[in-house]
């Protein structure tokens, strides 16, 4: 995820001031990758591929694993009061396929022609010719990983449904199970037709097939030698069909994080639960229907549009039913504010932002100007960066003194979290009026070229231009991103030094109900020395007539 | 605390582990094939008038390798009946004759591979076109210095598009023969390989993942037959739970030739 962050970092420096070299690290890219960075700056070439990569590992080697695979790997079988995972073997072939994977697209980077350069979305013909055999790692590289991702959620599922233990029964799950058993499925239904894309690329790069290349290509002026006939929206069905459950993918893990925090810091029962988890399981069905909304653009016809307009919207509902089950559950509690807390918090409204800006680009119309602008990168990072990792930022301070025994330090956590919140909104709040100015999401130099030429025939600040207040904003955005980047170094640091100096605390620090906090630290090989046994739903806290204000699900009933 | 339900069934959902997660796998799988039988569809859909191929394969051939895989399917099941009535040397027998089965389908495959392979379409100078199996190429053949000459048994054409429907009722009586064509003459030449049509690219596709498939079902039906067999002596109902999974997994590959066939071979 660091190393995802970084290019981040250097594709803003070239945003923000094309074609000047980036300080410290420019010559060491130079040295690495050669021409392609000459003079420690980087090419435009060279800026498409770190933006596919970028993507590519954030969403794929980065947070997939670490919020589905990571947490659900740990938490899951201990709320569930189960032994391990179903399968352990199988969860051993599923990390070393996705070991092979992400090797397979980071030495991308290093072969002549440099890595993938066509967007994380890898949209043919595009993809198929460009130079490069980054392209072919690429996809084989997303092959291993989706496998790995296909093995896990066989894993969770049938873990889910056998290992529950007596008396656990499916409304007394937490609603972390829920959240990840939806993701499960969505990504045992959703990854295989990307990996049958994928395959049908890989035959276009390789064996010179036409899945995807249409009759009459032509590249560079000339008629590409291609037998024709394919279809290019086919590869975006496709892709998109995985695409849009993995955001679900990325957000539903998210949630169940945050809700078990919320519950527990509220100390109350959270509101809701069971429309949480009809909610969750509507968004998980929903979200195979909404596919074609990144496609408006590409002239499938206003029919099509329009039903998927419709499926967008519905599914706009469910996840406003949670949000708002999480806000109910606030009304009224004594909050702890806590590291872990202050993240859940900080959730809600970030993703609350996220998805709300997500309504103008479902809807057809809007979506014809925002489409590909600054405007959606604002949107999905929302969602995704101060949504999800915030998420996941919060998981790892909750569940830390579970893994280890320790706590994790509360004074740098929360200067970790007012950093993060703060330059994340730094960061993120300006793309949206760019994106609104025109501001397009894949130029090199930030937009500098495109607007000189309009403004150059027009004047400044007329419409299809970029005003100088916009096109500034970009320097804001860089430094944002470098402090941001400076207030994670008390975070890894908190990480590791309290894994051995962390103050010293019990088996159930927090005062929990799940099951993961009535075993020991660190849990015991099998989890549990006998299969405990449930008797009530995940968050009895504060139950009238107990003398604690919290009862675990595994105590017996007096 | 024992892991359980390896062996016995969990009593609310009637499976045991394994046999779950197989389901759960074959689900993925449908979707796998799932998305390639819709580009298939979209390919189809989207191909100019009268430029989608029909009888392009041969459908005896095609229907010899359904019966193997069928039969391969019988037997697989009396294999697992046979460690169900604890009768170990049936189930060897049976298992050996799902092997054979499986090794003669991907055998008659790559025949299949071999033939298309050995097929050119020839596009001559004149705007004709010759189309059939290679028979021989002269030893100073070269066709980007134009020496030379090759000859194909076959026929030739006005127009391709008289290639492409080999089942219409003309198509069965064309006279095929050997020709000699000089390389002067050849504009173009190209093998039926998957980049020659996008009908040719989905056909080796989907049948080289379907081989695949086969194939890694025949390594693990193989080990069971063989070293995994072991089991046996120590804990029969687990490994009878084994063959179950292995066997539900090659009715799943078998179900798919049932599609193939007749999409690819017959429509």
């Amino acid at each position: 995820m660091l190393f995802g962050f970084f290019l981040m970092l250097l594709m803003r420096w070239q945003i923000s001031k094309p074609g000047v070299p980036i300080p410290v690290f420019g010559p060491l890219l130079e040295k690495v990758l050669g021409q392609a960075a000459a003079n420690g700056a980087l090419s435009p070439d060279l800026y498409n591929s770190f933006g596919a990569m970028h993507g590519t590992i954030m969403v794929f080697l980065a947070v997939v694993p670490l919020a589905f695979v990571a947490f659900s790997n740990f938490v899951l079988p201990l709320q569930i009061g189960a032994p391990d995972m179903a399968f352990p073997r199988l969860n051993m072939a599923s990390y070393q396929a996705f070991v092979i994977g992400g090797v397979i697209m980071l030495t991308s980077f290093f072969i002549p022609g440099g890595a993938a350069q066509a967007g994380w979305t890898s949209y043919s013909p595009l993809a198929t010719m460009i130079p490069t055999d980054g392209q072919i790692f690429w996809l084989a590289g997303m092959v291993f990983i989706i496998t790995s991702g296909l093995l896990s959620a066989v894993n969770f599922i049938a873990t889910v449904i056998q290992l529950r233990t007596p008396g656990m029964t499916w409304m007394r799950l937490p609603f972390f199970v829920w959240a990840q058993f939806v993701t499960s499925f969505l990504i045992l239904l959703a990854f295989p037709p990307l990996e049958a894309a994928a395959v049908m690329q890989l035959m276009d790069k390789v064996a010179h097939t036409s899945f995807f290349l249409p009759t009459g290509l032509a590249v560079g002026g000339q008629l590409a030698n291609v037998s024709g006939g394919g279809s290019p929206l086919l590869w975006q069905h496709l892709f998109w069909f995985l695409g849009h459950p993995e955001v679900y993918v990325l957000i539903l893990p998210a949630m169940g994080i945050v809700c078990e925090i919320i519950a527990n810091n509220t100390r109350k029962p959270i509101w809701g639960y069971k429309s949480l988890v009809y909610s969750a399981l509507a968004i998980g069905f929903l979200s195979f229907l909404v596919w074609a909304h990144h496609m408006y653009l590409t002239g499938m016809g206003t029919k099509v549009a329009v039903f998927f307009q419709t499926t967008t919207m519905i599914i706009s509902i469910p996840s406003v039913i949670i949000l708002t089950c999480f806000f109910i559950s606030l009304w009224g509690s004594s909050i702890r504010f806590n590291t872990p807390m202050l993240f859940a918090l900080a959730f809600l409204p970030m993703f609350g932002i996220g998805g709300l800006t997500g309504l103008p680009l479902g809807f057809n119309i809007s979506d014809v100007h925002l489409h590909d602008t600054y405007y959606i990168i604002a949107h999905f990072h929302y969602v995704v960066a101060p949504g999800t990792i915030f998420a996941l930022f919060a998981g790892i301070y909750y569940w830390f003194p579970k893994m280890t025994g320790r706590m994790m330090n509360e004074f740098w956590g929360r200067v970790h979290f007012w950093g993060s919140l703060i330059f994340m909104n730094v960061i993120f709040m300006p793309m949206f009026a760019q994106g609104m100015a025109g501001m397009l999401r894949r130029m090199a130099d930030g937009g500098a070229n495109y607007s000189a030429a309009v403004n150059s025939r027009a004047g400044a600040d007329v419409i299809g231009g970029l005003s100088n207040n916009i096109m500034e904003l970009h320097t804001w955005i860089l430094w944002g991103a470098c402090v941001l980047g400076l207030v994670q170094i008390p975070f890894i640091i908190n990480l590791f030094w309290s894994i051995k100096h962390g103050k010293k605390v019990g088996d159930n620090p927090w005062d929990a109900t799940t099951l993961e906090w009535q075993t020991a630290t660190p849990p015991p090989h099998t989890n549990f020395p006998v299969a405990p046994r449930v008797y009530r739903g995940p968050y009895e806290y504060s139950v009238p007539g107990h003398d604690k204000d919290f009862t675990p699900q595994n105590e017996p009933p007096k | 605390m024992d892991f359980p339900y390896i062996v016995e069934p969990r009593r609310d959902t009637g499976l045991y582990n394994a046999k779950l997660g197989i389901w759960l796998f074959l689900a993925s799988e449908v979707m796998l094939f799932g998305a390639l039988f819709s580009a298939y569809v979209l390919l189809r859909v989207g191909a100019e008038p009268g430029m989608w191929p029909h009888g392009w394969l041969n459908v005896y051939i095609g229907t010899a390798n359904t019966i193997v895989l069928i039969t391969s399917s019988i037997t697989t099941v009396m294999a697992w009946v046979s460690c169900k009535l604890r009768q170990y040397g049936r189930f060897k027998f049976f298992h050996a004759l799902t092997i054979l089965l499986a090794m003669t389908f991907v055998c008659i495959k790559s025949y299949e591979y071999h033939d298309k392979f050995t097929h050119y379409e020839i596009t001559l100078a004149n705007g004709k076109f010759a189309d059939g199996h290679l028979v021989e190429r002269s030893k100073d053949f070269d066709l980007a210095k134009k020496t030379g000459r090759v000859t194909i048994h076959g026929h030739e054409v006005e127009h391709e598009v008289e290639l492409m429907d080999m089942q219409r009722p003309e198509a069965r009586h064309i006279q095929r023969e050997e020709l000699t064509i000089p390389a002067t003459d050849i504009k173009k030449m190209e093998r039926y390989g998957p980049w020659h049509h996008t009908y040719l690219a989905i056909y080796f596709t989907l049948t080289a993942l379907h081989a695949f498939h086969v194939i890694c079902g025949a390594l693990v039906i193989g080990f069971l037959w063989g070293p995994g067999s072991r089991m046996w002596k120590t804990d029969p109902e687990r490994f009878t739970n084994r063959v179950e999974v292995s066997g539900l997994f090659w009715h799943f590959v078998d179900l798919i030739w049932i599609f193939l066939f007749p999409v690819l071979y017959l429509l």
